[in-house]
């Protein structure tokens, strides 16, 4: 036990044993199992050339139905894979003839009927998304370009696969329940293995509860979490710089669940976006439009809340909004419990207010005043699939005219996501006016010294965090002017 | 709008007999969309394979001082470690001038600049050896910048100059003159399938070669050289590429002779194939320019003098920017007549990756330039774009280019009027007016322009091609030709040409992977010339074939020659009909030869690049697009509505796969002037080389309605491969309409009293500049 990868390959148990913990699924299918129609595009997530799906039993019940997910393979760890199932491009085609793949998927067929491939290399994982939508996987109901926006493909101009979409038809996934039930593991999982071109023991470690998680934490006070390995995995592929030990929190079921604190939400560090889209937009509108532009399809369905708070990044696209909204921290060391506000635990750009052995257990998110007014705008190159040059999140409370209550904070404007405590000053008790919010804009300039780098200047930045101010202020008080080439394009 | 944006749905023709001009699936559609489809990465590992991995200099510009390898060596896993002492031929793996390194020798010329390879077990082992490397630069003068190389005074070649007419006369003495300009940035291909090359050893240190490449005859020439061998030593074999687009012509090399370098060294097999960031830091980009226009011209906006200045960006080291340039001029025109014209183009050397071809080969810079001539003209003459540009275009007497071609077969008009027509330009101008009055926050554009794109290599001696067919004794055909197949289709079309010539099934004909043991001496896959060159040498060996054939069956029957005919149903012999492959048997068993190469060289060009006089295209692929954007002025946020494409193939040998290229050409065109930006810091390196921070057009960037059609009534003027145009890069520039369309949109910010300074990737970032700087000029 313990050194072994059990999971589920077109319905035969896979094992994979005295692998490293932080060869990548990707690198696993190509090599040993010679899965090559899944392809290595960038290695970091953001092409989808790799696209697979994942199953997984959610409750241990082998009522429950599977729950697939389509993930880009180049940044899941192998063990993350442990206890689950695992479809590629080649589990599609009915029967294989003359090694040509046999009697195509409809989804497949429907991409040859429409000359959705051209050089071909993107297309084993636009068809697995594809996949993925016909069975219903997580995040698949969405938009057809929406559930594509992780795939790029830089031949076809997407006309024929987005038609191609249009023509897949709903059908059940493989039912692999029984089997996962079968393999699933009730042991802590650890792996040891010796690296030999860094010639250290590398080790992974997957508790299986909250006491587990926080014991293995306090005991190994340099383990990196890994939840989605959306940024551990780059770590491993672009930084090069794999952790010695890592700790695997995707197994602990406390993590996992949104709940409820008296009239707050309390979303465990383990929830993946794709599990809180839905809860999170209908209470806050505000968000729906950041988090459906956050990642893609594949990074949603992969990349936790709690990571994306937990890595300190200035950039991620969670933190602002959040902090807008009040959010508190819960961060656990061993029996220990301690609740911050979340704009605490940014201290400084690669610091956060985090010690030896404490890790994010959860965070709690109020449910704002009536009538708060609340926006997020996410600013950069393109639309799906970016990094912000500028996230900005707006809560401001309005009575009789007046601002009685302004939450504003910025991502891509300094080290860290901060608040705008000098423009938040200057709309407290203001009225909501263009020309006291024109003022107050004015102040964030005081707020934030943003940077010049390969996604926006500085002098954008500061210019759009203005504008942003603006656009809310004109969304709130003047709703007939349009201010978002994204809905007229929709409607347009 | 009704329509829905869907793409155009094309008709599957169901017949047994596909030949030309039918709608045929890529002949690798099934195997791409079931994972079956073998790129160079995917090949099963041989035994013992190495691992290639290239250390890379961290300057731009340096006299290497020392390189201390030990560490590298006795790094775990390495087998070899190889400099450029360990070269047994040339270290030289350019195309054109012996100037780019396999490995630098005593000096670096950019960051990403090759210095030695590492192979060994793995590639983790070898890229944590690189790193163990000791190098020690003294840093010498670099020029990242075109501003920097003209301080420095750094140049690949002299400038060059091409004039018609007395430019500075007719700009003194028109009516009205502007002058402006504005700069273009680079593209990087992002194929989708990175560089990749596996080396094999064979017998007496020769080496065969998978390599994902449009060009295996010069990879196989630049080993040889490197070898030191002859170029019957080296075979290089290519099935398929995951996307080339240009970067795999001359980007490729590198990557294959250190995998063989390393193969015939060591005697084992060896792999390189850099991942998607030293892929975009190590390989070379489209070229990045500044434009200058000094422009002459009447109150009803035509053109009566103009002067271009072209300055671009080439890199360390040649590459082909001297023909790419070549082509910016060449395309300076576009589909315009330019009565008195001096166009200047500048080829600046700076010490970064060397840019090289990418699909237009420096025609969409010299286009695009143009096309801002035309908007800027229309804003200052107060006239609509596209009356301006119809006013000015070839027809008539006014037919001659500005190195002296003559426009024999100019349909830009007609498909403008068509595309206006079509896509309601009037109302919607209008429409887009109306909306811009009524709305303080977001503003629209709406553009139409032309393309028209010279077809042929501009190095004449490039326009020839081979092909051979073995007819197998059972009628089945083997196919084989120097065209590169990079998704484009290539391969499918060609196989149809082949088929229609026996009038066989298509699958009676084998598409062969191409290489240089079977075909030799190929240009590359490029200029958007593969079916055009290709295509006519299979026609070429496939008469040769069926004349042989003929021969036979006449004399065989009994019947004069002319009563032998090739058919759908058999071979027709006088009354009798015998099937291909019973006349196949009977020819083999009668002793007649079923192999035949073929040959092809373009004919009617000749081109002096002296003078830049001449006629240096067979003929010229048109087309037309309009766009409708909607820009938010409070961020420069940019999104394409909606965008009307008419394009001219000819008569089309595939209308699916040309309506393929025709849309992915535009939205790789769009990309190009929108999201797609590289950014080099001040010490020349690369920060965009990912797609996380390089980002080219997803699913949602397509506009919602793109209604996209080839033009009916085309059949190319010259005799063609059955009539059929080129198709590969013509498309790309269509989005240029979108640019003027942004332009537009930015310009009405200040109720198009200035013309916006908006350069291009037209960026959220760059947009709003333009918005703000619109407002100060326009005082409001």
């Amino acid at each position: 036990m313990g050194g072994t990868i059990r999971f589920l390959l077109d319905g035969e148990v896979r094992e994979a044993a005295g692998v490293d913990p932080t060869t990548t699924l990707l690198e696993h299918l190509r090599g040993p199992l010679r899965r090559t129609g899944t392809k290595e595009g960038c290695a970091e997530g953001d092409c989808g050339s790799c696209t697979v799906l994942v199953g997984e039993l959610t409750t241990g019940d082998d009522l429950d139905p599977v729950n697939w997910r389509a993930v880009n393979a180049c940044i899941q760890l192998l063990p993350m894979l442990d206890g689950k199932a695992v479809m590629t491009v080649e589990s599609l085609a009915t029967q294989t003839v003359a090694g040509c793949g046999g009697k195509p998927h409809p989804v497949q067929q429907a991409m040859i009927d429409r000359h959705g491939s051209q050089c071909g290399f993107c297309t084993p994982g636009i068809v697995m998304s594809l996949y993925g939508r016909a069975v219903g996987a997580c995040g698949a109901g969405a938009p057809v370009e929406d559930v594509l926006a992780g795939n790029l493909c830089r031949c076809t101009g997407y006309g024929p696969i987005l038609d191609a979409a249009r023509e897949v038809v709903r059908e059940p996934a493989p039912d692999v329940a029984a089997p996962l039930k079968a393999i699933q593991r009730q042991a802590m999982l650890t792996l040891a293995h010796e690296d030999p071109v860094r010639g250290v023991t590398r080790r992974w470690l997957a508790p299986r509860s909250l006491a587990e998680l926080a014991a293995a934490a306090e005991a190994n006070p340099d383990a990196a979490f890994v939840a989605g390995a959306t940024d551990v995995g780059l770590w491993v592929t672009k930084l090069r710089k794999p952790p010695q030990t890592l700790i695997d929190i995707g197994r602990v079921p406390e993590l996992k669940t949104i709940g409820r604190v008296g009239d707050a939400l309390r979303i465990g560090a383990g929830v993946r976006y794709v599990e809180a889209i839905e809860t999170l937009s209908a209470r806050y509108p505000g968000l729906s439009d950041m988090m459906r532009r956050l990642g893609s399809t594949q990074v949603r369905n992969s990349g936790t809340i709690g990571g994306n708070i937990a890595n300190g990044s200035p950039i991620g696209d969670m933190p602002p909004a959040l902090i807008a909204l009040g959010a508190r921290l819960v961060l656990r060391r061993g029996e220990q419990v301690r609740e911050i506000p979340l704009e605490d635990f940014f201290i400084a750009y690669g610091k956060q207010d985090r010690q030896p052995g404490e890790f994010v257990e959860a965070v709690i998110v109020p449910r704002g005043p009536a009538g708060q007014i609340f926006k997020v705008y996410k600013l950069s190159k393109r639309f799906d699939q970016d990094i912000s040059a500028v996230c900005a999140a707006f809560a401001v409370t309005v009575v009789d005219g007046v601002v009685i209550e302004a939450r504003v904070a910025f991502g891509g404007m300094a080290g860290t996501p901060r608040r705008a405590d000098a423009c938040e000053a200057a709309l407290l008790g203001s009225p909501w006016t263009r020309e006291a919010v024109e003022e107050a804009a004015a102040k964030l300039d005081e707020d934030y010294t943003p940077l010049s780098d390969m996604r926006a200047s500085a002098g954008y930045r500061a210019t759009t965090a203005r504008n942003l101010l603006i656009r809310a202020f004109i969304e709130s008080a003047q709703p007939g002017v349009a201010t978002s080439v994204l809905a007229e394009a929709a409607h347009g | 709008m009704a329509d829905s944006g869907a793409s155009p749905k094309v008709e599957k023709k169901v017949t047994p007999f596909q030949g030309v001009h039918a709608s045929v699936a890529h002949d690798s559609a099934l195997r791409h969309v079931t994972g079956t489809a073998i790129y160079v990465d995917d090949l099963p590992e041989p035994a013992g394979m190495l691992h290639v991995h290239l250390g890379m200099s961290t300057r731009a510009h340096a006299r290497i001082v020392s390189m201390d390898l030990s560490a590298v060596r006795a790094s775990p896993g390495v087998v070899r470690v190889l400099t450029a002492e360990d070269i047994p031929g040339e270290n030289d793996v350019s195309p054109v001038i012996h100037d780019d390194r396999l490995f630098a020798q005593g000096e670096v010329y950019c960051v990403g600049q090759s210095l030695f390879a590492v192979a060994a077990a793995s590639i983790a082992a070898a890229r944590a050896a690189a790193a163990k490397a000791v190098v020690e630069y003294e840093d010498l003068p670099a020029a990242i910048t075109i501003e920097q190389a003209q301080a420095l005074d750094l140049k690949i070649e002299a400038s060059q100059r091409m004039a018609r007419g007395d430019a500075a006369a007719a700009l003194e003495a028109a009516p009205h003159r502007i002058q402006g300009k504005f700069s273009i940035g680079g593209q990087d291909h992002f194929y989708l399938e990175g560089q990749a090359s596996l080396a094999t050893p064979r017998e007496e240190g020769d080496v065969h070669v998978w390599c994902s490449t449009q060009h295996p005859t010069e990879v196989q020439h630049l080993i040889a050289r490197v070898l030191g061998r002859p170029d019957h030593a080296v075979t290089v074999e290519v099935r398929r590429m995951g996307g080339g687009f240009g970067g795999k012509e001359t980007q490729a090399s590198l990557f294959a002779a250190a995998a063989a370098l390393v193969a015939v060294k060591t005697g084992r097999p060896a792999k390189c194939r850099p991942d998607r960031d030293e892929d975009m830091v190590m390989t070379g980009k489209r070229h990045d320019f500044e434009v200058g226009y000094d422009v002459g011209f009447d109150a009803e906006g035509r053109l009566e003098g103009i002067r271009l200045e072209l300055a671009s960006r080439c890199g360390a080291t040649t590459d082909l920017s001297p023909a790419i340039n070549d082509r910016a001029m060449f395309h300076a025109d576009n589909a315009y007549y330019l009565p008195a014209v001096e166009i200047v183009s500048h080829r600046w050397r700076t010490h970064t990756v060397s840019n090289t071809a990418f699909r237009g080969f420096g025609g969409p810079q010299g286009m695009a330039a143009i096309e801002r001539v035309m908007d800027a003209v229309a804003q200052a003459a107060g006239l609509d774009p596209l009356e301006v540009r119809r006013r000015n275009l070839y027809g008539g007497s006014h037919n001659l280019t500005p190195y002296y071609q003559v426009v024999e077969d100019n349909v830009a008009p007609q498909l403008i009027e068509e595309l206006a027509r079509s896509c309601d330009y009037e109302a919607r101008q209008r429409a887009v007016d109306a909306f811009n009055a009524a709305n303080p926050i977001l503003k629209k554009g709406l553009a139409l322009t032309p393309v028209k794109f010279g077809v042929s290599f501009t190095t004449t001696h490039l326009n020839q091609a081979g092909a051979l067919i073995h007819i197998y004794a059972d009628g089945s055909i083997m196919l084989n030709h120097g065209g590169a197949e990079m998704g484009q289709g290539l391969y499918i079309k060609v196989a149809q040409v082949a088929a229609e010539a026996f009038q066989v099934p298509l699958d009676r004909v084998k598409i062969t992977s191409t290489t240089t043991d079977k075909v030799p001496n190929t240009s590359a896959t490029a200029a958007s010339s593969g079916a055009d060159l290709n295509g006519m040498a299979v026609l070429d060996a496939a008469g040769k074939l069926k004349g042989r054939l003929t021969a036979f069956a006449a004399e065989k029957w009994g019947v004069d020659p002319s009563q032998v005919t090739f058919t759908p149903d058999g071979v027709r012999i006088g009354g009798e009909t015998v099937s291909f492959p019973d006349l196949c048997r009977q020819a083999y068993l009668a002793r007649i030869s079923l192999s035949a190469t073929g040959f092809y060289a373009t004919p009617k060009i000749a081109y002096d690049r002296k003078t830049h006089r001449g006629r240096p295209f067979y003929y010229f692929a048109y087309g037309a697009a309009c766009s409708e954007v909607v820009v938010d002025t409070l961020t420069g946020e940019t999104k394409v509505l909606r965008a009307d494409i008419l394009h001219d193939v000819g008569r089309s040998l595939n209308p699916a796969i040309d309506l393929g290229q025709v849309e992915g050409g535009f939205i790789q065109g769009m990309g190009w002037l929108t999201t797609e930006e590289l950014v080099y810091d001040a010490k020349g390196v690369l920060k965009t080389h990912a797609p996380s921070t390089y980002k080219i057009p997803t699913a949602g960037d397509r506009p919602r309605v793109l209604n996209v059609k080839l033009w009916e009534p085309g059949r190319n003027a010259e005799p063609t491969v059955h009539r059929s145009k080129a198709v590969g890069e013509p498309p790309l520039m269509l989005a240029i309409s979108v640019f003027s369309a942004i332009t537009r949109a930015v310009a009405s910010v200040g109720d198009h009293r200035v013309m916006p300074n908006l350069d291009a990737p037209a960026t959220p970032e760059a947009v709003l500049m333009a918005v703000e700087d619109v407002r100060r000029r326009a005082g409001g």
